[in-house]
Parts: structure tokens; sequence; C-alpha cells
């Protein structure tokens, strides 16, 4: 089969060990070192082919990222191919990446030749038997789920008739910018091919031919790009210390131990585009003077390590990872390493004792990993997205980059969006949008119309912020002068049913059981945090003086505590443990109050709390609830109302389930 | 006390072809080596057998105590075998706040056990993850890696006698 990198005749030199220079201008342009028109048509038509512009073939794409393998993309991958074999329709099925619609999946492209990239959204079998039916087999298009159609390139977008409108126009789209997910859901993450059809490994290209490291460097500070991992430290100037360190070795590390429990923008990228974040790093190995790299990859993540193991063995066999790379005399050995399941190996001294083989304890810093990091080299880690920023830096300059999002937050920034809104998956936007653009424009506003009541920003390090800061900034500064971070990317939407108190509680315990255990103020405090908030969701069943004045004395304590945590932690998941606490207590503070004096939980999420009452209007006394009840604590004759004893009550709600006339209130 | 040298005895004659192969594929005394062998010997096991874990200590030159350090210490080992059936209810933000909390709940009532065991007839583990990826199907749980989203504690409850079904 010939490829983009196949050789297009005898003139052509290339090969694995001694690669030719131009070899990805080449691919897209070429033949470069010789005039062959015959050659240049082979190369066309096979970007024509991976582009869904070859004439014999109808095109159809599945979306198989996670959420999409999760609503049974796999099926409809099948049952597509099996029925256009079976109808005899010439056709190529691609599995593509998350487009980041997860409400929309399964989400299934088809493109007919010469007709636009048409999108899907909740294609079931019966649907995907419609579209075959309707529109493959007779160009009309089916009612109720066409999400718009993508363009491949510049040129096709001019094709667009007027009959559907281009995905940019969904609400959901229109106040995107892509950068990062610039091919998320577009292309086949395990083909090279198509990755360098979109304009790849041009940057790396240009950065090895045509800049100096220092230029790479001076670029990338000029781009004003920060760490997207969650600290925000220019990422040019991280560059710079390590290049400037004296060693014999160095590495770069990619950061892909995305940590946050209820994001997922790193495994997104991973999985539906692998090659922009390897392509930074290259790009980021030979700035700072690195030969050997890890991408170091949470292990609950097998889609994602699978394409990056495939794609670090097309780029070993096409000379552009190892020795020698492109022929620049640049090399570099690339490797995965795995996690194993601890949040605190995010921390970039913790992942480096890891890869050691060690237990993932962090260590303090100063010295840095750039002059000190793996087994005592010189270190550069990055995030994932910080990463697969970096070619397009590169490929359209500084200026470019920097025209986007605010002057102190440049660029875009990839959020998981969640919880309550009636759209979720994962969007990229322009740093300096407001949350209530992307809550309620992006997100599509709350379910059932419910009441917005906070957004949780920036995971278990992050915080949650109130109503009255919809219109806050999404960038680093404005983020934390309200209290949250940006953190990864992580955006949890919540309405009036969710307790703040339980949402604190919940992420305090996740920071108790990821502690590493290393330093006191950490292990201990966050158990102690914990504690006091399991004391205030529950009532005080003692109900003396001396156990209700303990009781409101922990509002205070809790204030205290969270703080010397926070000044004293060795490491940052100590230090910002207690940001969901505070930021909670901040804005919050009556749901706090009302917890500890009145032993009442607002949002009624507090089992503790809740009072079980039968409504003796409602009531029949049919007895089934006391036949439910664990804990025998429902009494009363038959047909006659029955009763609960409130001492007796676990509060586990079984007899609500189970009550044919709805008489149990719960309060 | 005599010691012998392990590197002068094969450590692993008498062990099975697959670990053999294993650890035939690191070099002795190789430090960082440890959690990529103990991660592929959960992988073979679905959980680390004592004997491998000792194998592994003298193999690696590292001792015995720093060994269980490490496997202790990542949420990803397991030092007691798994049930036949997996099942990985997601306690990531958004099933915490779509209501993952009463699923994990019904499964630990159901099935007599907590997160982290395993049920005496062996079919079942209950274990907890964070953020499975499928935050939009929240409450999300996954069955011997099938995924079950938006679910109602009863709904779990019956999927179970499904899977007990088949048995
Ligand atoms: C507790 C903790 C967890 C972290 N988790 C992650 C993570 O999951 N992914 C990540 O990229 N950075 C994480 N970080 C930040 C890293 O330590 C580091 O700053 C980052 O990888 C640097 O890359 P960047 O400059 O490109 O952001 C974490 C930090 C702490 C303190
Ligand atoms: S702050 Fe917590 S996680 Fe960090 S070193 Fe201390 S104990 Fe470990
Ligand atoms: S939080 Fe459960 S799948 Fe993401």
């Amino acid at each position: 089969m010939f490829t983009l990198f196949s050789p297009c005749c005898e003139k052509c030199t290339h090969t694995q060990d001694n690669p030719c220079k131009d070899l990805i201008e080449c691919a897209l342009r070429g033949p470069l070192c010789h005039d062959s028109q015959s050659c240049h048509e082979k190369k066309q038509n096979r970007l024509n082919f991976l582009n869904g512009e070859d004439p014999k073939y109808t095109y159809v794409y599945v979306g198989m990222g996670t959420c999409g393998m999760a609503a049974g993309a796999e099926k409809i991958y099948n049952y597509m191919s099996k029925q256009l074999e079976k109808r005899e329709i010439p056709a190529v099925v691609k599995k593509v990446g998350c487009f980041g619609l997860c409400t929309q999946e399964i989400m299934v492209d088809v493109k007919k030749p010469g007709s636009p990239r048409i999108s899907f959204s909740q294609v079931t079998i019966e649907k995907a038997n419609e579209i075959l039916d309707i529109f493959v087999e007779h160009d009309a298009l089916p009612n109720g789920y066409v999400l718009g159609s993508i363009a491949m390139n510049e040129e096709n977008s001019a094709k667009l008739n007027g009959q559907v409108k281009p995905i940019e126009e969904h609400p959901i789209m229109r106040k995107q910018k892509r950068v990062v997910l610039r091919n998320c859901g577009i292309i086949d993450p395990e083909s090279l091919e198509e990755y360098v059809m979109r304009g790849g490994y041009n940057a790396l290209s240009t950065a090895l031919f045509k800049l100096k490291p220092e230029e790479v460097i001076n670029t990338i500070i000029e781009s004003g790009l920060r760490g997207r991992g969650g600290g925000g430290f220019p990422t040019g100037r991280k560059w710079f210390f390590t290049r400037k360190a004296q060693g014999d070795r160095k590495f770069i590390i990619c950061n892909a131990d995305e940590g946050d429990p209820g994001a997922f923008m790193d495994r997104s990228v991973l999985e539906g585009d692998p090659h922009s974040v390897i392509e930074g790093m290259i790009i980021a190995a030979y700035a700072i003077g690195a030969n050997e790299g890890y991408i170091y990859v949470r292990a609950e993540y097998p889609l994602a390590i699978n394409r990056l193991k495939k794609a670090i063995a097309d780029l070993e066999a096409n000379g552009l990872l190892g020795d020698n790379i492109l022929g620049s005399g640049f090399n570099f050995y690339l490797k995965l390493k795995m996690g194993a399941g601890a949040f605190v190996c995010g921390e970039e001294t913790a992942l480096i004792a890891s890869i050691e083989g060690k237990r993932g304890t962090p260590r303090p810093r100063p010295p840095y990993p750039a002059n000190s990091g793996l087994w005592g080299y010189p270190t550069n880690i990055n995030n994932v997205e910080t990463l697969a920023n970096v070619p397009v830096i590169i490929g359209k300059g500084a200026g470019w980059f920097k025209a986007i999002g605010t002057p102190r937050s440049t660029g875009t920034k990839v959020f998981a969006i969640t919880g309550k809104t009636k759209n979720s998956g994962l969007i990229e936007v322009p740093m300096g949008i407001s949350l209530r653009e992307i809550i309620f424009e992006l997100g599509g506003g709350l379910q059932d119309n419910k009441k917005f009541k906070a957004a949780q920003i920036g995971g278990p390090s992050g915080g949650c912020l109130p109503a009255e800061l919809l219109d806050t900034a999404i960038d680093y500064d404005s983020l934390q002068k309200a209290g949250a971070m940006m953190g990864s990317g992580g955006l949890v939407v919540m309405d009036e049913e969710t307790c703040m108190v339980d949402v604190a509680k919940f992420f305090l315990n996740f920071t108790k059981n990821e502690s590493c255990g290393k330093c006191i103020p950490c292990r201990e405090g966050t158990a102690r945090l914990l504690e006091i908030l399991e004391t205030i969701v529950n009532s005080d069943r003692e109900n003396t003086e001396a156990s209700l004045l303990k009781r409101y004395q922990t509002l205070a304590q809790l204030e205290r505590l969270a703080y010397v945590i926070k000044d004293t932690a060795a490491c940052g998941l100590g230090q910002t443990a207690p940001n969901p606490v505070l930021s909670t207590l901040k804005y919050f503070k009556e749901e706090y109050q009302a917890h500890v004096f009145e032993q009442h939980c607002p949002a009624k999420q507090c089992r503790g709390l809740l009072v079980y009452k039968i409504d003796p209007n409602r009531c029949r006394g049919c007895g089934i609830c006391a036949k439910k009840c664990p804990n025998g604590a429902i009494v009363g004759e038959r047909k006659h109302s029955h009763y609960i004893v409130a001492d007796k009550c676990l509060r586990c709600g079984a007899c609500v389930e189970f009550c044919p006339f709805d008489a149990i209130t719960v309060n | 006390m005599s010691k012998i040298c392990c590197c002068s005895k094969d450590l692993l004659a008498g062990q099975d072809e697959k670990i053999q192969k294993l650890f035939r594929s690191y070099s002795k005394g190789e430090e960082n080596a440890l959690i990529p062998i103990l991660q592929e010997t959960q992988g073979i096991y679905g959980y680390l057998p004592k004997p491998i874990l000792y194998l592994t200590s003298e193999y690696l030159h590292i001792p015995i105590g720093k060994i269980y350090g490490v496997a202790t210490f990542y949420n990803q080992f397991r030092l007691k075998p798994v049930g036949k059936y997996l099942i990985q209810v997601c306690a990531g933000t958004a099933c915490h706040v779509r209501g993952g909390g009463l699923i994990l709940q019904a499964l630990e009532s159901e099935l007599g056990i907590k997160a982290g065991e395993t049920t005496q007839s062996g079919l079942f583990t209950l274990s907890t993850v964070a953020c499975l990826g499928a935050c939009s199907m929240a409450p999300v749980v996954t069955i011997d890696g099938d995924f079950h989203g938006r679910l109602q504690p009863k709904e779990v409850v019956k999927l179970l006698r499904d899977y007990e079904m088949k048995e």
C-alpha cells in the first residue's frame, strides 16, 4: 500500500536509517527533490483518500473515545461496517476520538462523495439504518438528529450547501476555539498519516531545521503559554531553566496522570490526538537538549495507552523518533510509564519517584526538577495539554497564539464540563470567557431548568463558586482571586439539590485517602477536618449542653485547622486540600450554619440530618413501610395511621421508596 | 552467616512460564522495574501473590518490606484475589453529584460486602474508582468492563441479578 511516507519512485532517498529532512513537507506537497507529475498525483490521491475526498468511497466516522464506547459505539461501528458491505456500498469506516459532545454520543459522521461531512447524534441501530436508507442511499436527511456539518479543509467548507448548518453553529460549539482539540473527533487517532495530513509534524520540521533551541524557547516565552497542569507556571521559562541546567543527561516528562476525579481532558486528547502531544514533546526536548523522555500515564486509561504505543511505534518506523530524527542529528527516545493509581503522583517530584520505582511521595523543592529531577538529572515536566499547544505555537507563531485569551493568560483552556448542565462534555474556550457563558451558553443551562447553585472548578485543589461570581473571567488570576483555581480543567456544575457541605466532605474524603502520609499536617489534618465535617452532617444524638457546645465550636475549628494545613503541608496536595472547605465556607456559610445550629440539611442530601415522618392524612395504614423498615422503627395498627420512632430510625429511606401513597415526608 | 548471592542461582527455575518470561524482560537489580513487574504480575493473576513478591524482592535486590511499601501505596495493587466479576463504581465528582453514593450503598447492601471486598461466592468484587470518563452518563458503574450509565439504585440491583443468572 502506498502511504504518505512510502518512496514515490526510485529517486526518493528516504529510509528509516537515513531519513529525509523534507519528509513532512514532501508528503503534503511533494515530491520536492525531483519533478514528476505522476509522483505528485500519487501523493495527492493518497491525501484525498485520507481526507475523505476520494470520490469512490462513502466515509463513515464513528466516535470511539471512552464516552462513545461506554454508550456502545463498538456495536454501531460493527453494524455500519456490515451493512455497508451487504448493501455493496464502497465505504471506509473509521474510528475517531471524542469530539467533546458527550451528551450526543454515539456520534456518527458520514461523508458522501462530493458532499460535506455530516454529523449525526445519539445514533442507535434504528437510526443507523435510517441514515443508511435515506441519507447514504438517497441523499435525503433524516429528521431530528443531524448535528451539523464538519469542514475537513477550507476548500471543502466552501462547498457546504445551505441544507445543513456547520457544526460550529451548534450552541455548544459557538464560543469554542479549538487549538488543542483541533483534531479530536475529526481524524483517526491511530493514523500518523492523517495527523500529518492536517499539518502535523510541520512544526517539528521547522523547529529542527529553521530554529535554534534558544529561538524555540523564546517563541514559547513570547507566546505567554502557561502550564495547563494546574500551577500555571510560564512554560518557556521552565524550558529555559532546564536548558541552562548542567547535566550529562536530561529528561522530559509528559504528565498524563490526570488525577482530578471528575475530569477527562488529558485522556480525551491522548485518545483523540496522541501525536499532537508527542510532537510537542519532541520540540520541547529539542529546545531543552533532552534526549530521553517519558510519558507518565494513568494505568486506568487503557485506550490512551494503546494509542500512545501505536503512535510511538509508527514514529520510530518512519524516522520521527529515535536516532537522528529526520536527519537532523537530534536523537530522542520516548518511553511510556504506567501510573498505578495515586493522585499524589501528579505532583512532579512524586511522579519522578514513581518512575524510579519508589513510593510516590513528594520531596521538598528546591532543588526543582529543572536542576535535579529523574535520577538527579535536569528534568522538565509538562502537562499533556501544555504540550499539545506547542506545535501550534511554533507553526502559527507566538503572535497568533497571544491574540487569543487575555494578556496574562494567553490561549485557550480545555474544560470537562459535567454535573447538572444539559450538555456535558469537553469544551475548549478562549481564556477570559466568563463562567456564565460556559455554563449557560455552551452547557445549555441546567437540567430540568433547576436553579444554578455553584460551579466546582479545579477539582480537589479548587473551589466552589456561587451564582454571584458567575461573571468571573476564566483566567489564572481571576480564578485565584475568587478562591478557586484553574486546576487542570474539571468543571462540575451543581444545582439547588446539591449540598455544599457534602461536596466539601466529598473532596476532603478524597484528599484524605490520597494523602501520601509523609507530613503530619496533611495526613492528620485532613483526617481531622473530615471528622469535623462528619460531626456536622450527623445529628447530635446526645443532645446535651456539652455536646451542643462542642457542635457549635466546629465552625471556628474548621476554618482554623484549614488554614494551619494550608500553611504547613509540604506539597501542593496538602496545601490545597482545604480549598473546597474554605471556598464553601466563604460562599455558603448559611448552609454550614443550618447544619450546625439547626441540624438541618437544606438540600436534603445529608442523611444523618434527615427527619422522616409519616403524614397522618395520607397514610392508609397498609403496613408495607413497617415491613420494609430494617430496624423496626415504624409502629402502628393496620388501617390506622403509622408512626416513625425517631430514635430507632436509621434514615435509610426504605420506607419512602415503598410507600404506595407518598405519605412519608423527609426534612 | 553465610550468604549466597542470588546472581549465581537461577531464581526463576520452576516458576510459571509467564512469570519467567515477565522477569526475563527486566534485568536483575533494576530498581525502576519494580512497578512494571508488579503491574504485569497483577495482569497475570489479577492480584499480587505473596511468593511472587518474594521472588521480585530477590530478583531486583529490593528488601521485601520496601516491596510491600510500594504495593500498598498504590491503589492499583491488590493483595487478595478478585472475584469473577469486578464491579467498579465511579466515585468521581460528577457521579457523586448525581447520586453515585446511593448506587454504592445499594450494591453494598445487596452484596453484603463493603467496597474493596469480594463476596464469599467469589463471584463479585466491589470497588470504587475515580472518574471513568463517561461523566455524561453519570452515575456510572462498570461490571466486568461493561459500562452501565444513568443508573438508579433499584436498577443496579437488577443488573446484579442478570449476572447471577448467567452462572
Ligand atoms: C497533588 C497534585 C496533583 C497534581 N496532578 C497533576 C495532574 O494530574 N496532571 C498534571 O499535569 N499536573 C498535575 N499537577 C501539577 C504538576 O505538579 C506540575 O506542576 C505540572 O505537571 C507541570 O506541568 P505544566 O507546567 O505543563 O502545567 C499536580 C500537582 C499536585 C500538587
Ligand atoms: S502534603 Fe500530604 S501529600 Fe504532600 S507530602 Fe505532605 S502528606 Fe504527602
Ligand atoms: S465522575 Fe463518574 S464517570 Fe466521571
